[in-house]
Order: structure tokens, then sequence, then C-alpha cells
């Protein structure tokens, strides 16, 4: 068994429960013991490092703190999180950074892709696969903040990435090649100029459709948010046709290993999933 | 235009020393490539494109840049970042102009973005964590743009992604008194 600290964000606790659950349910067929941080608080976002770089090393110091009394791995599902927490473990570590909050960078810090891509787990979804998701085509989107910066996530592949493809193969599923993997969805800029979101959101649904892809992948909130949600209103405005599947990687897991809540999971998309994995037999 | 036989001087540039400090970056070694602004998947958006901000930036221009909707409209992506021949994390950069804009008093080139960030910290600091729905409902007092998304929310709600009540822990007294310090400017 092993045993990993866990913090879900605030995203994980609301729009982004699917995640939240799905994560608690792969990781348990797995043999890992997640321990959610006691008391954690935001990591201060897009919002603080906007606008405070000092406040945003503080906000996130403080989980970080929490983390290393507790002396375990640290497992952080949302990108942007996890982005903030290595931005200041980089600062702590290399740059001699004081922080108010007892914190030294000495326990490591996994993003939950990076995590499930690992060899040995990867072993062991393997062993416990039951289901493979023979003939799902799927686009992988790895988003922004999963590698970059390189100096930041310590992906070489930064441009192209494919750990995420080779989870999915695994898996038994077809994933596509596509360019836009590593494209911007718009982030946070959903909430003020979303008109930006809903073009940069419309090209990677396109590009998706354009493939073939049945559904595309994420391991990211926001992404999977601002794709999930809006395809009915740029269906108004494009006159396109998407109706595709935004699933986030665990979700997906869950279905290989025959996880019994997948289809609770996936009853809280806006853009329906189960009719297409119905129609692939996969459910 | 822009005056091109200006000379780049640091020593006789406070901005440019101002933000190559605040950042840490080496903002004269832009050479003008424009593979930032090639790049930049919102560069349509803005009013002056990332190479040009370094480029004025370089000429003194303080004010063009801290009132530009393009330090707002920037994403943090990271693409420019990762692909800048001179290693100029110019996505940085663009986290300190906002910065310097907030605390320059400037009239921002943007209106609802850098009141968004004011008030997710303010959740933050009220809450500990986000609670969407609060951030929503702030946001819209502020915005006065209470119809935007509405049917939206109707269907995130139905489908239980809408948390009513903020979680209860015990955790926000520490943020409240992280913010309290920062706004009296004792951990600067």
């Amino acid at each position: 068994m092993k045993e990993i600290s866990y913090y879900p964000g605030c995203s994980l606790h609301g729009t982004a429960r699917e995640y939240d659950d799905s994560i608690r349910g792969v990781s348990k067929l797995l043999d890992i013991q997640l321990y959610e941080l006691e008391d954690w608080t935001c990591c201060g976002a897009s919002s603080a490092h906007c606008t405070d770089e000092e406040l945003a090393i503080e906000l996130a110091a403080r989980n970080l703190a929490i983390a290393e009394k507790n002396d375990r791995e640290l497992l952080v599902p949302c990108v942007a999180c996890y982005s903030r927490f290595k931005a200041v473990e980089k600062e702590v570590k290399e740059h001699s950074k004081k922080v108010h909050f007892p914190y030294r960078g000495n326990i490591p810090i996994r993003y939950s892709l990076d995590f499930f891509c690992d060899g040995p787990i990867l072993e062991e979804i393997k062993k416990k696969r039951v289901k493979p998701l023979s003939g799902l085509k799927v686009a992988c989107y790895y988003g922004c903040l999963t590698v970059r910066p390189p100096k930041v996530t310590g992906i070489r592949e930064y441009e192209n990435p494919q750990h995420m493809d080779r989870l999915m193969k695994l898996l038994g599923a077809d994933s596509v090649p596509w360019s836009y993997k590593t494209d911007c969805c718009g982030a946070s800029l959903v909430m003020t100029r979303t008109d930006i979101v809903r073009r940069l959101s419309g090209k990677l649904l396109s590009m998706a459709k354009e493939v073939e892809a049945d559904c595309l992948v994420t391991g990211c909130p926001m992404c999977h948010a601002n794709l999930d949600t809006r395809q009915e209103e740029l269906e108004k405005e494009t006159g396109e046709k998407y109706n595709l599947p935004i699933l986030y990687f665990t979700e997906l897991i869950g279905l290989a290993l025959g996880h019994r809540d997948v289809k609770k999971w996936f009853n809280r998309h806006i853009t329906d999933p189960i009719k297409i994995l119905s129609a692939k037999g996969l459910m | 235009m822009m005056d091109l036989n200006v000379q780049v001087n640091q020593k006789e540039n406070p901005f440019l020393s101002e933000v190559a400090q605040a950042s840490g970056e080496k903002i004269q070694a832009c050479y003008q490539c424009q593979k930032c602004s090639a790049g930049c998947p919102v560069a349509y958006a803005m009013d002056i494109l990332p190479n040009q901000i370094l480029r004025r930036i370089q000429y003194n221009h303080r004010e063009k840049v801290l009132t530009s909707k393009t330090i707002w409209i920037c994403a943090s992506c990271y693409t420019c970042s990762v692909r800048c021949p001179n290693n100029i994390d110019i996505a940085k950069i663009m986290d300190t102009l906002r910065s310097l804009a907030l605390r320059s008093g400037a009239e921002p080139g943007e209106k609802d973005i850098p009141v968004f960030h004011s008030v997710f910290l303010d959740t933050i600091k009220s809450k500990g964590r986000i609670h969407e729905l609060s951030l929503i409902i702030q946001l819209k007092s502020k915005t006065k743009d209470f119809l935007k998304d509405a049917g939206l929310g109707w269907k995130m709600f139905r489908k239980g992604k809408i948390k009513l009540l903020p979680s209860r822990f015990g955790g926000g007294k520490e943020i409240q008194e992280i913010f309290n310090e920062f706004e009296k400017g004792a951990r600067r």
C-alpha cells in the first residue's frame, strides 16, 4: 500500500467533483492511500501570481508546510495549483527564498498525470485492467501548465508530450495524433473575456473533430470546464456540431479498471460521454 | 510610431531597471525576432504585441505599457517563454507588469480582468478556499453583468457541480493573517 498526501484544491470540491471522485476511486483500486491535507487553503491561483508574487508565495507555502510536516509525497490533481506549488518549491530550494511557514522544499510534489504515468503505477494499471478501451479514439489534451514552463514541470517533450498518450494506449484506447495538444484554452479569462475562451476552446474542439476523436482527455479542471460547458453556446455561434465529451484521464483509468462509480462521474458532465461510450460497448 | 534612434540604455531608463529588477529577467536581450507574438494564442486580442511590450520597456514607455490591454489579456500559458531564443521569461514579465500597474494606480486597459483578480483574492481572504458560487456572486455585483452565463449556471447546478455553501474548515484564520500583514506592508 502506497501512502501519499493529497491536496484536492478548490475546483475539485466544486465544479470538478467527478475528477476528485475518480482520483479517489482509482487510487483505492490501485492500493494507494490518499491522506487529504488537513485544513488546506487555496493555492492563490492565477489571481495571486498575476497581481502579487509575494502573496502568491505565502498562500502556496502554507499548504506545502502542512504537507512537509506529514512527510509524505504530495499528490496535486489541479495543474494550476501544481504549477504554483512547483514555482514556490523552486524559489525556496534554488533561490533560498525565506517563507513565513516552515517549508524547506523537502517533499516531492507530484502532478496527478505524471504520478499515474509512473512505471510501477502503469504496471499496476496494466495488471488490474479488466476492460480495455478498444475502439475509443481519444485526443490527449495536455494544455499549458502540465508541460510549461519546463523549468517548473521538468517535462522534456514540452512541445509534443507523449506520456498521456502512452497511458491511453495502455488502457487500450487509440490516441490520435493532433497538433493542439498543448495549446491554451483561455483559462481564467472565462469569467471576464468569455469571448476569448470561446474562440480558443472552439479551435481545440474543431481540431479534435477534424482528427475524428471520439473524446478529448485532460487532467486540468479549468480546461475541462472551458471545453465541456460551452459547446452548446459555440454551436449556436459557429453552426458547427461538436458533441465532444471531455474526460478526465482518471475517469478513463476507472472505466478500464471496471470501477463501479463511472456512471456517477460521467453524469456530472455537461457534454454527455455516456452515449458514445455505450455505442462503443464500453458501458 | 516609435523613435528607433533612441538608445537602449538601462542606466538612463528607470522603467527598464524597475521591470528587470522585479522580474529578474534580462529584457535588454530581446532582439525583436517576434517569436513570442507569433506563437501567442491571445495576440489577436492585444493592443500591443508581446515583442512590442519588451521594446517599449527598453524605450522607457512606462505609461503605455502599464495601461495596455495586453498585460491583462495574457493568459499565462508560457508559450512565449519557452520559445524565446534569448530565454526571456516573458510570461513572468507580464506578472511583474500587472502588479506594477496595480500599484501605479493607472487606469487599466481591461476593465473586468483586474476586478476579477481582486474579487478572487477577497474570496480567498474571507473564506480561505474558493467557493465558486460566492466568487461569481461577488464578481457579478461588481461587473453588474447579472445575466451572463445564468443559463449555464443553472445547468451546472442541476449536474451537482455548484456547491451551495462554502466548506467548513479551520485554516481560514491563518489566511486572514497573511492578508492582513500584506495589507499592512509588513511582509514586503
